[in-house]
């Protein structure tokens, strides 16, 4: 049984009729090939988990998370150190590991990723003879072939389809216990989720709904600021080339002043790249200029919408590693009247930002 | 008598039908609204010289006087049954009309600027269209969403136009200079305010039009900045901030304005196209209907009795419009003589 999502306007957008509640995909419901990304397992280890915990204990979902999987090359693609056709080779052995493995809805961690596969499966599609080159150079290397994924689904998309039933388990809301009041949640949606294809991302590409519609639904409020759709500062090469980072972090402040005057509770975001660089960023303009963002003066903290979905359905903060975070989390955790241990929290946090400061 | 039919009460088939009533042939004209005008009352000012859009209504007032007239308002004809003569045309509400020849005046519609969602219509109160423009500039009255005389106005060029991402690549040629005429316009009731137009190039095709341009700049200090828009969103005052480039220095630029005001091309409408679809005619490959040729058949269909007028075949201005009624109008009659096909 598949199903369509069901694309209701978000916050700034329903104000008058719209269009682009016409963006919509396909999302497969269930038996999910998890593609796991490079980078987020060093950065924020918990999400990932949190995500496979989910759809396990919350949503009884079936997936397969096959360690003979490596990198889609994406990173080393984007900074043009691997050649096209050797990332055409490595998607297809990819692909081929999932056919193997009896599974043909993909469901992609990184948001780099998610952009490399939907390229390469238009490019295949537009220019036939390319995915010809790439059945030929798997046979030689490998002598495998393989098949095309049914469905391609970024992980994000898993949480967004199921947000309501996430609603309905969930011990905590997007609600200040405090106050009573909705907590404010700046959405960032990583650009090549959909700023490459609008159509593969849920909402397309100006207005992205996939996060912002967890956030209405779960109780919060969206905020709608100029630089929304402005990058993290990531870039691959702004950041991956040690003298360019200066922009990297620019473009991550230029985000930052852009928001502050909406006083945000929380970041949510569904990159590993943004989520890292809005975070360590934060943290580093922090610890270099003193400058801090929030209200509070201990940062906006920065989520991954499973670490958010896995806090408000009752999981640990702890045991999904919210002290790997640089720019505090806590403020946000009692702002939800989360209830864990804040010694363990603190110790593991501190010996975190001993291994993660500037020197 | 030969009887003809004119389908659409813009000015394209105003003219058309004077000129026919002027000739003594009976005319039935239909319009799908409660009213007769079309496009042009939209507008309160027509470029290049201001001319108020009620002097070129006036022409028409009489009309509806003329005893050979048949004015069915609120009507839109649905099938022409061309399988005999004279042709028979079915209206929605059930009546039969015959004719001896048929003239398409379905004018065009407005681009709807909810679809280039970066530019924020729609979204941002502040981000309008140049049609809501003109009605402040008739009502001598613009102010922001907020109540307030706008310090800043940005000026938007071909939002719909020249655009491959909204399957638009042609260029409705009015917009660079409605929007001059409408800066000009602002400048007077607004002297304070500072006014920027963006455009990709500026289409001065009119003999006087460069003239304006060159006046905007001069007399009424408007600036010109050659770039698209990008990115539209809302600051937490509600003022809007524009993300463009400025392809002649060759940086992006980003710029706070109180208002935007979006130069919306000009579409086939959707009547046209459905019409064309159930009946059978040609259209072109930007959706407008597709005369016999672009020289000297530009008011003529396929096929036989069938002539267009006016913007049903493409981007026309007021005059350009009223010119090609008037051809088409010579042309029917020719035909209706037996003097040509």
């Amino acid at each position: 049984m598949t199903k369509i999502a069901d694309m209701t306007e978000n916050s700034p957008e329903q104000r008058k009729k719209i269009y682009w509640k016409d963006y919509i995909k396909y999302i497969p419901e269930d038996d999910y090939f998890f593609f796991r990304s490079c980078i987020r397992q060093t950065f924020f280890p918990g999400a990932e988990q949190a995500f496979l915990a989910i759809l396990k204990n919350n949503l009884h979902k079936n997936y397969f998370d096959d360690p003979r999987l490596t990198t889609c090359t994406g990173i080393g693609y984007h900074s043009d150190i691997i050649p096209l056709e050797t990332l055409h080779t490595m998607i297809a052995r990819h692909f081929s590991i999932m056919n193997e493995s009896g599974y043909s809805n993909l469901v992609i961690s990184c948001v780099t990723t998610f952009g490399v596969m939907i390229e390469v499966l238009n490019t295949w599609h537009e220019f036939p003879e390319t995915l010809e080159k790439a059945r030929e150079n798997l046979q030689k290397t490998t002598g495998r072939t393989f098949e095309l994924p049914k469905a391609i689904a970024h992980a994000s998309d898993i949480i967004y389809l199921y947000r309501d039933e996430i609603a309905k388990q969930s011990v905590y809301k997007l609600i200040n216990k405090e106050t009573g009041k909705p907590l404010k949640v700046v959405d960032h949606v990583g650009c090549h989720y959909a700023k490459i294809f609008p159509h593969h991302g849920i909402g397309g590409a100006e207005f992205p709904k996939v996060l912002s519609e967890m956030i209405k639904t779960w109780g919060g409020e969206v905020v709608d600021y100029p630089e929304r759709r402005h990058c993290c500062g990531f870039g691959f090469r702004q950041y991956l080339i040690k003298e360019s980072r200066g922009y990297s972090l620019t473009h991550a402040q230029i985000k930052f002043e852009s928001m502050q005057p909406f006083h945000p509770d929380l970041i949510l975001t569904n990159c590993p790249g943004c989520n890292m660089f809005m975070d360590r960023w934060q943290y580093v303009i922090q610890e270099t200029t003193g400058k801090v963002y929030s209200s509070s003066g201990n940062g906006i903290p920065v989520l991954t919408y499973e670490e958010l979905a896995a806090l408000l359905l009752g999981y640990d903060p702890v045991q999904i590693g919210l002290f790997m975070h640089q720019t505090d989390v806590l403020p946000l955790l009692e702002k939800l009247g989360i209830q864990f241990n804040k010694n363990e929290y603190a110790k593991l946090r501190e010996e975190s930002l001993d291994l993660a400061k500037i020197l | 008598m030969k009887k003809i039919v004119i389908i659409g009460g813009g000015i394209a088939g105003l003219e058309v039908s004077r000129l026919l009533l002027q000739e003594g042939f009976p005319v039935t004209l239909i319009e799908k609204s409660s009213h007769l005008g079309g496009n042009i009352r939209n507008y309160a000012y027509l470029f290049p010289d201001f001319t108020p859009s009620e002097e070129i209504l006036k022409n028409y007032t009489s009309l509806p006087g003329n005893a050979d007239l048949q004015l069915l308002l609120n009507t839109e004809i649905e099938k022409i049954d061309f399988s005999s003569r004279p042709y028979t045309l079915f209206s929605n509400d059930g009546i039969a009309i015959s004719a001896d020849s048929i003239i398409i005046a379905t004018g065009y519609q407005i681009f709807d600027a909810r679809l280039k969602e970066e530019f924020g219509y729609g979204i941002y109160d502040g981000v309008i269209t140049s049609v809501e423009m003109e009605k402040m500039i008739r009502e001598q009255h613009i102010v922001t969403p907020y109540g307030k005389a706008p310090r800043r106005i940005a000026f938007i060029h071909c939002v719909g136009s020249r655009d491959a991402k909204v399957g638009n690549t042609y260029c409705s040629r009015l917009c660079c200079i409605t929007a001059i005429k409408q800066a000009i316009e602002t400048k007077k009731l607004l002297p304070q305010a500072e006014i920027f137009c963006f455009y990709i190039d500026l289409r001065m095709y009119g003999l006087t039009f460069e003239e304006l341009y060159l006046n905007a700049q001069k007399e009424y200090n408007i600036q010109f900045v050659r770039g698209r828009l990008s990115e539209t969103s809302e600051m937490i005052d509600k003022r809007l901030i524009i993300k463009a480039e400025d392809t002649l220095i060759g940086r992006p630029l980003k710029m706070m304005t109180d208002m935007l005001v979006l130069m919306v091309g000009m579409e086939a409408s959707n009547f046209s196209k459905q019409f064309a679809y159930h009946n059978g005619l040609e259209i072109g490959e930007h959706g407008f209907f597709k005369p016999l040729n672009q020289f000297n058949a530009r008011g003529k269909s396929q096929k036989e009795g069938i002539y267009f007028a006016g913007t049903s075949i493409g981007p026309m201005s007021v005059a350009e419009t009223i010119e090609h009624a008037q051809a088409t109008a010579l042309s029917t009659i020719s035909y209706l003589k037996g003097k040509e096909n």
